[in-house]
């Protein structure tokens, strides 16, 4: 069994199941954990609250007005390299091929180019992000290991794919397999550190729109 | 005293010249021959000159577990080129499906081979090795294959693997293998060995390996497979002459689309050129009419080991073994699980949040002004 072999085989089999059981395992005990009780009447009924919630999920992704000189630059760039990653993820015709492969599920690829021109604004993006943050005093002093590994885990993914695209460095089936190991590193990572927020990004946002409408907080 | 010559003391050149090709002939093959090889140019006329003085090489040819496909190739690839007459000039001593004996008069046949031309005949074997059960799966009168082999072997001079199965293991050792089958490396330590994979394998790739041995008395230069680089250095994708298509991300979806009609890439249908190093896309077959791509159907990977067992031919690259729903489903149960075993010690270990004696219930407060009841 070479690299490749590996990598399409046992070792996609081992990160799905690794990542499945760590998503279940964060989130059930996300659930279980003590709440205190609310003890205030709500303000709102529960369908305001639930719109609250929704209106939350939308409105965090564009920071106050008050903020922008500071984190503008950041959220600038976390949007460009998010919006880039899913072009690539939901875009690219073998990403596609292997969802349709796994789930039976398909839809149409983007061009080649366009998932080119994402791939390079992700890889802009995640590198001047990772400068940013150690150039950063405050930023540096508030990052943690966890910081740096997400940060990690998802560079390699988008470097080793736009590598296999252009085939250069390695033969191609070196670089696939590259790739996938990366992706797999990413997979197992996924429950255990930030990048968990792809999972938890939207319930928690709403989950917070929901208390906050209760209390008669603007959402 | 007697000056007649046989056919054997026939050297390349004279009978070239007996056939009709001139000195010319032989230096625009050369010529062609260092350049299909990735020798530099400037060798070409030394090739020329070696070839012509050289002599006839014995050749013994076993044949093991295998379906004489490569044998077969081999035969109809005669066209008339020098080339092809490479293939003449061998001196092949022993074949037992070309051979007009049979029996003890083809093993006598064989011995003598061996003995006559010790330590410089040149060993071809296609088929791979069965070794399980002692080898009883192929025998040739009353020897194992592998006995065979580690007899014949001893003397050759170097060993020519010929096809999947030979350099491999190919088909015969696909899951679950029954007869131990493995290629001739995993038998064979000790001697020089090229191996010339495919099913079959190009015969052009043949004569060049044959032609650099008859010309400079040694074997071309190998990757770390034993193949001739200078055929297996690249991928058929990398020769492609649909990898435009690919570059562009035009992909056929199925064999009967606007896209397969279009020749674009085949590499969602399940090609394995980008993995599969031969230089089928640029010697092609059937004297340079095609390949298998060429004719709409995507590459199996034939040349590569185990290419059997490395997933569906249909299924592409860019797919992997998915886990099924059953072992997902047992994952999310192990997180579920886990999860709350966690959050439940957690819970156990902090302290309770009960609310002081003197702060009333909720209910019984009033609601506040302006909201509804």
């Amino acid at each position: 069994m070479n690299l490749l072999e590996f990598a399409r085989g046992p070792g996609l089999q081992a990160a799905s199941l690794i990542m499945i059981a760590g998503i279940f395992w964060r989130v059930c005990g996300i659930f279980m954990l003590r709440r205190r009780p609310q003890r205030a009447q709500a303000r709102h009924p529960l369908s305001a609250r639930l719109a609250g919630g929704a209106a939350l999920i939308a409105t965090r992704f564009i920071p106050r007005r008050a903020f922008w000189t500071r984190i503008g630059t950041s959220v600038v760039l976390s949007t460009a390299f998010h919006i880039g990653l899913m072009l690539i993820l939901f875009g690219g015709a073998p990403h596609i091929l292997l969802i349709h492969q796994i789930t039976g599920i398909s839809w149409p690829d983007l061009p080649k180019g366009i998932v080119v021109l994402a791939s390079g604004i992700t890889l802009a993006s995640l590198l001047a992000l990772l400068l940013r943050r150690i150039r950063h005093p405050v930023m540096r002093l508030l990052s943690t290991t966890d910081d740096y590994l997400s940060w990690a885990m998802v560079f390699l993914p988008v470097l080793t794919g736009v590598l296999l695209s252009g085939e250069t460095v390695a033969d191609y089936g070196t670089l696939l397999a590259l790739h996938i190991l990366s992706v797999e590193l990413m997979m197992i990572w996924l429950p255990f550190g930030k990048l968990m927020h792809g999972a938890l990004v939207f319930a928690g946002r709403g989950a917070m729109g929901i208390n906050f409408t209760r209390k008669g907080a603007a959402t | 005293m007697n000056n007649a010559r046989g056919p054997d003391d026939e050297t390349l050149g004279e009978m070239l010249a007996r056939r009709g090709f001139g000195r010319r002939s032989l230096l625009k093959f050369a010529i062609a021959m260092t350049s299909s090889l990735a020798l530099p140019p400037l060798v070409a006329p030394a090739m020329a000159a070696n070839l012509a003085k050289a002599r006839r090489r014995s050749v013994i040819w076993l044949s093991f577990q295998e379906c004489t496909g490569c044998l077969e190739t081999l035969l109809r690839s005669s066209t008339p080129t020098i080339s092809a007459l490479i293939f003449d000039f061998i001196s092949l001593d022993y074949q037992e499906a070309l051979m007009a004996s049979a029996g003890s008069a083809a093993t006598r046949t064989l011995h003598e081979a061996i003995a006559t031309n010790k330590g410089e005949y040149l060993l071809a074997i296609d088929g791979s090795v069965p070794v399980a059960d002692g080898g009883v799966y192929s025998m040739t009168g009353g020897q194992s294959n592998h006995a065979m082999l580690v007899d014949i072997a001893a003397n050759a001079k170097a060993i020519l693997a010929i096809g999947t199965c030979a350099a491999y293991g190919g088909i015969p050792k696909a899951h679950p293998n029954p007869t131990g089958a493995v290629g001739v490396e995993d038998v064979i330590t000790d001697k020089p060995i090229v191996n010339i994979p495919g099913c079959p394998p190009i015969p052009d790739v043949l004569s060049g390996v044959l032609v650099h041995f008859i010309a400079f008395g040694k074997l071309p230069e190998l990757d770390d497979r034993k193949r001739p680089l200078a055929y297996f250095g690249t991928t058929i994708h990398d020769q492609c002459y649909r990898r435009p298509f690919y570059d562009q991300g035009k992909f056929a979806k199925s064999f009967d689309d606007e896209g397969a009609r279009l020749g674009w890439c085949l590499f969602e249908l399940g090609c394995k050129g980008p993995i599969t190093h031969n230089a089928c896309a640029s010697l092609k077959w059937n004297g340079g009419t095609s390949f298998p791509i060429e004719s709409g159907h995507g590459c199996l990977g034939c040349s590569e080991p185990d290419f059997w067992d490395k997933g569906g031919f249909y299924t592409s690259l860019a797919g992997g073994s998915g886990t099924g729903w059953r072992p997902a489903a047992v994952a999310a149960g192990i997180g579920v699980v886990g999860g709350s075993i966690a959050a439940l010690t957690a819970r156990n270990r902090a302290r309770p949040d009960t609310p002081p004696a003197s702060v009333p219930a909720a209910a019984a407060l009033p609601p506040p002004a302006g909201t509804s009841p």
